[in-house]
């Protein structure tokens, strides 16, 4: 631990010497970016790139009830998952609200990993904790092991790794480095996310970055998952938001009991009030988290989109102006900008080959 | 991305890293390298009207990055001559060039005297040495 109380990954010192500029981020010290956000964001969509998300939370969840434990607090239904399969699910509190979004990894009938989000590790793992069942323990693992996302279209490949089918996990080998294959990630790209042990990371962060591979910063990571729409919590969706009006009901096994179920399905019945939608500027702006969106709106994340050069972001607004087309005005720092509500993601590949020079 | 680390020697500076290239009674204003490096890539100039004012130490409009955004402070008291269309539409050309083909707006100074309150190459120096 740093002087200012931050946390370091084992790759603080890789991170310095290539003259990252590292930022406080949910209590750790991250770089968010090395040679620039763009630059890095062009490599992961054009050929590849490494995040170091050593940050993040992992949670072994086992015994023989370990899945009745998860099935009463995750929004989705584990029991569509093989082993080898993972699956994007929800922590839901009584209300609905989204204590956190995760990945759940089936590593067999009585164990389950949980990946969860840096800054709601202590909350979600309290969580759990608390309500552990007789034949079901949840242990808190991060600590013993690095996460390395490798992202892009060359990312697989470069890996030597077998190509495999998205949400699907194999232990396997990179430079003599044991890790766990997880066909997962947060850019909208191909890619997978490689767990190994605490000690080994240096190693293979090495063997990533020596093949070719850009090292790329929380900056570029926020870009990339703003233009496929994949939410960040405590921006897009909180404890306080639920998942239908987030648009994320397709996470969420209504027929299943677990925690704020009841109020889902009346959210669902009733259609919600508001809705959580992207929205591309029509004007010259970079909209940003907070800011009002007129007729009882506000925009939960914005950025630069570097692919489309324009300014994107989301943002809850009443539910009769969220169909793709609408017309929004974001007020920026007090002058009005004129948006466009679009149906997500906001960037896919297919429509924008022609971004490709 | 931007060039080395400079400085020119025949620039005014204010101590909010914006600089002044007086011409007679003109201005043309900018930011300093150390601006445009903390901010980074460079997104967007919300660039002030032609014909508006600018009021010495005060916001005259704002340069935004991927991450950031931040007021553009005026050294000096004027009226908005022209505004550079090229740092609109490229902004990247402020991070380029930030003293040439990334100068933001020219001025006709209201009030020649404030020049004197401005840091010469050295002084600013030394604020970017604190920073």
């Amino acid at each position: 631990m740093s002087a200012d109380g931050l946390r370091s990954t084992p790759l603080h010192d890789r991170h310095v010497a290539l003259g990252a500029r590292m930022v406080p981020f949910a209590g750790w010290e991250m770089p968010v970016q090395y040679e620039g956000v763009i630059p890095e964001h062009l490599a992961v969509r054009r050929d590849r790139g490494v995040f170091d998300v050593s940050h993040m939370g992992q949670f072994h969840v086992e015994g023989p009830k370990q899945q009745e434990l998860l099935q009463g607090l995750l929004s989705n239904d584990l029991a569509r998952l093989s082993d080898g399969e993972a699956q994007y699910t929800l922590l839901t509190n009584d209300n609905g609200g989204i204590v956190d979004d995760l990945i759940a990894y089936r590593l067999g009938p009585f164990h389950t990993l949980l990946v969860v989000n840096a800054g709601n590790r202590a909350a979600a793992y309290a969580w759990l904790k608390e309500r552990e069942i007789s034949g079901s323990e949840v242990r808190d693992a991060s600590d013993d092991y690095a996460l390395l996302a490798v992202q892009g279209p060359t990312a697989i490949a470069s890996l030597g790794l077998p190509e495999a089918p998205a949400f699907t996990h194999a232990m396997g080998e990179v430079d003599g480095v044991e890790v766990m294959v997880c066909r997962t990630g947060y850019t909208g790209e191909a890619g997978v996310e490689l767990m190994c042990a605490a000690e080994d990371a240096v190693g293979l962060w090495d063997a990533v970055v020596a093949n070719g591979t850009t090292p790329c910063g929380l900056g570029a990571r926020d870009t990339l998952r703003l233009e496929v729409c994949y939410p960040l919590h405590g921006n897009d969706i909180t404890s306080d938001t639920d998942a239908i009006s987030a648009g994320l009901g397709w996470t969420c096994a209504l027929e299943k009991e677990f925690s704020g179920v009841a109020e889902l399905r009346r959210v669902k019945e009733e259609g919600p009030d508001r809705k959580l939608v992207a929205f591309v500027m029509d004007e010259k702006a970079v909209p940003r988290q907070g800011m009002p969106i007129h007729g009882g709106g506000e925009v939960t994340s914005g950025t630069h989109s570097p692919m489309l050069d324009l300014g994107i972001g989301m943002g809850y607004v009443p539910a009769a102006s969220a169909a793709p087309g609408t017309e929004l005005v974001i007020d920026v720092r007090g002058r009005p900008k004129r948006a466009h509500v679009v149906k997500k993601p906001i960037y896919t590949k297919s429509i924008h080959v022609k971004e490709e020079s | 991305m931007a060039g080395a680390e400079s400085y020119p020697e025949d620039l005014k500076y204010h101590p909010e890293h914006d600089w002044a290239r007086v011409e007679g009674d003109e201005a043309v204003l900018g930011i300093t390298w150390w601006a445009q490096d903390a901010l980074g890539e460079l997104v967007h100039f919300e660039a002030p009207a032609v014909g508006g004012l600018t009021v010495k130490d005060e916001a005259y409009g704002e340069v935004e990055s991927v991450k950031a955004v931040s007021d553009v402070v005026s050294p000096l008291s004027g009226e908005i001559l022209e505004v550079n269309e090229k740092a609109i539409d490229e902004p990247e050309s402020i991070n380029d060039d930030p003293y040439g083909e990334g100068w933001l707006i020219r001025i006709r100074l209201s009030d020649p005297t404030e020049v004197n309150d401005l840091l010469d190459v050295e002084a600013y120096r030394a604020v970017v040495a604190e920073q």
